[in-house]
């Protein structure tokens, strides 16, 4: 955009930058300045924050959101969007609570909660890719279908599960709760596979532009397909993971959840547009995130006071974003 | 505020172990649905006072919105800073189960105030409601009978369908209605729901005035539907046939009183509850209150108190009614 290519030999020819200046002006080295401030800030505020232990724990309570918002990224980088995340957790949840109740084994009720979470992914996938409509639009629609649904399926009641299935967010792993543990594997794994596997490449190279893709050969449709069924499948697991910390289950968890999700992706520098952004970055802005809310619960920051902080975050990681995408378009 | 630092800085040195000793002054945590909620300043302010005359540490701690998880964090983070009682009025009756055993284990004495977790008495260890909540139901029956002369056509005008205390409470008023001879010429014709909005609430007492031209008193047993159904009932200038009484809120009913568009309501002290939720907590803390079902103990102001079943508290035995002669007195 701010410089046009006129020959391949003038781009060629242009001088290097230096190594710690590309390092540099990553919106991930932002996030990471955030987070650090955020950690200092945190410690000001309240002798209470800085305790790994309870940082750590209170991660568990963002984890769910996190997990899915690390697959949402890849999404969002492919030029979609997915808001029904959210809701698909609470019907997954609803639906797997329903099955155990009513007799269903908890293992074969899991398979029916996942398989669930996919079947939503699929809607999705057919709406926005069989039937060409505008992802925004249409996962706004299901996310108020899925929760309706959730709703009609639950009521306004909990439906409880059993006693030993309680507790996923206890269960330690090195001194790490599990979500936790989950998040960081997912992410390793996610980011692997972004960054390292044409698969990967061909997500970037659609979501950059997606006509020359597809003339490329890449297969967009499939690959977009499986972004949005692999969104289903893991929503579907974070509602069951949800439901097993909280010990019961309403329509009603993860309610607004998604814009949490959303956040998350934006704060880590992904282009809302697509083409551009990192696991890496949402990974860090899920910390962010956790950093910030609890560093001003802890220290009984008033809830608006916390709106505010957070919308101001938001604002200035959309603006460092663009601003450090559009100097570094080359 | 040397000293207040050099606690800050103990406090911190105590940080990385799992819970901070307990200082002089103990801690109390109020933790309210959801902030910008006026009926928890009354509640607070019970908090407030009973802690600047007994000497302890006091905060009002709530999240942005009434979400059945949105206290979690809430808990959690008043678990980090080592306070003695978390006082709490739960937006969900078993999605705090897990952090509120946390928060026992730890060994906070947690306290549920104006609401209970209902079915899970066990992660609390007392509640403090205003009144018994079984016999609410019968007292405002009793009051719009006395105030239509026990007869005639009566609306309920209700919060939301799935609320549990409206809820408990309608059955109450539709049992006494049907057991108590004393009411059998009045007749409930329709039990409404204004979602506890202003907007829904008035279109909902409007329908019921025009469905029911005989109507002769609607009880609206949640603050936001007594001042809707008492704003039409004003703007229509029918006071003198339709009698509108529930549970208010005496500031926000203070002038449908004067002007006579209301002439008696209900509710109780939450002032009290903060007030019996501090001198219970210190009590139970310092030994000299067992909280034990059956045991009594004795409170400034409020009496004797005496421990229910479920360790469940009441403030006060019956509700308050306030009319044109003591409305003056209350100012929450």
């Amino acid at each position: 955009m701010s410089t046009t290519k006129t020959a391949p030999a003038q781009a060629d020819s242009s001088p290097v930058r230096p190594r710690w200046q590309t390092l540099l002006i990553r919106p991930e080295t932002m996030t990471f300045m955030l987070l650090v401030v955020g950690v200092f800030g945190g410690s000001v505020l309240s002798p209470f924050f800085l305790d790994l232990s309870y940082i750590l724990r209170s991660f568990t309570l963002y984890s769910e959101l996190a997990i899915v918002a690390l697959v949402l990224t890849m999404v969002i980088i492919a030029g979609e969007i997915d808001l029904s995340p959210a809701a698909n957790m609470a019907l997954s949840a609803c639906i797997f609570a329903w099955a155990q109740a009513s007799g269903v084994p908890i293992p074969l009720a899991i398979v029916i909660g996942l398989l669930s979470g996919l079947a939503m992914g699929a809607l999705n996938a057919f709406l926005v890719i069989g039937l060409q409509l505008p992802s925004i639009i249409v996962t706004i629609g299901t996310l108020t279908l899925f929760r309706g649904l959730a709703q009609v399926l639950a009521g306004d009641k909990s439906i409880r599960v059993p006693e030993w299935f309680i507790g996923v967010d206890k269960i330690m792993l090195a001194g790490i709760p599990l979500p936790v543990v989950l998040f960081i594997v997912l992410a390793i794994g996610l980011g692997i596979v972004l960054g390292g596997t044409i698969f990967g490449r061909n997500i970037y190279q659609i979501g950059t532009n997606e006509v020359a893709a597809r003339h490329a050969g890449i297969r967009s449709a499939r690959i977009k397909s499986s972004l949005f069924l692999l969104v289903g499948l893991v929503a579907s697991v974070a509602g069951i993971m949800t439901a097993s910390r909280l010990g019961s289950v309403r329509y009603d968890i993860a309610a607004g959840g998604e814009l949490q999700m959303v956040l998350m992706a934006m704060l880590g520098g992904t282009y809302i547009f697509g083409g551009r952004g990192t696991i890496l970055g949402t990974f860090l802005a899920a910390w962010l995130l956790v950093i910030v809310s609890t560093g001003m619960i802890v220290a009984n920051v008033l809830p608006a006071v916390q709106l505010v902080v957070l919308g101001g975050l938001l604002i200035v990681a959309i603006i460092a974003t663009n601003l450090i995408y559009s100097r570094t378009q080359r | 505020m040397f000293k207040k630092a050099l606690v800050l800085g103990l406090a911190a040195g105590l940080a990385f172990a799992s819970t901070a000793m307990a200082q002089d002054a103990l801690k109390i945590v109020y933790i309210g649905k959801n902030t910008g909620n006026p009926y928890f300043d009354s509640i607070t302010g019970g908090f407030v006072d009973a802690c600047e005359s007994l000497g302890c540490e006091f905060e009002f701690v709530a999240p942005a919105t009434a979400e059945a998880t949105s206290q979690i964090p809430f808990i959690e983070a008043q678990i980090q800073r080592g306070v003695n009682v978390i006082g709490i009025a739960p937006n969900s009756p078993d999605a705090l189960n897990q952090v509120l055993e946390d928060a026992r284990s730890k060994g906070i004495l947690v306290l549920t105030v104006n609401g209970d977790i209902t079915g899970n008495e066990q992660y609390r260890d007392a509640t403090i409601l205003p009144v018994n909540f079984d016999i609410v139901g019968r007292d405002q029956v009793e009051m719009v009978g006395s105030l239509i002369g026990y007869e005639g056509e009566i609306a309920i005008l209700s919060a939301t369908t799935e609320a549990p205390d409206q809820n408990k409470w309608i059955v109450g008023m539709n049992e006494t209605l049907k057991a108590d001879a004393k009411y059998a010429k009045m007749s409930l014709v329709a039990t409404v729901y204004g979602d506890d909005q202003p907007e829904k609430s008035t279109t909902e007492m409007e329908a019921l005035l025009s469905n029911f031209p005989n109507l002769k008193g609607v009880i609206a047993p949640t603050t936001v539907g007594i001042a809707a159904a008492a704003q039409v009932v004003q703007s229509r200038g029918i006071a003198d046939k339709v009698a509108v009484t529930g549970l208010g809120l005496p500031s926000e009913m203070r002038d449908f009183v004067k002007d006579g568009t209301v002439k008696a309501f209900q509710l109780w002290s939450p002032y009290n509850e903060g007030w019996l939720a501090v001198h219970f907590a210190l009590g139970v803390i310092d030994g000299s209150i067992k909280n034990e079902v059956g045991s009594t103990f004795e409170v400034p102001n409020l009496g004797t108190i005496t421990i229910n079943a479920n360790n469940s508290i009441n403030t006060q035995a019956e509700l308050t009614t306030f009319n044109a002669e003591n409305i003056d007195e209350f100012d929450f």
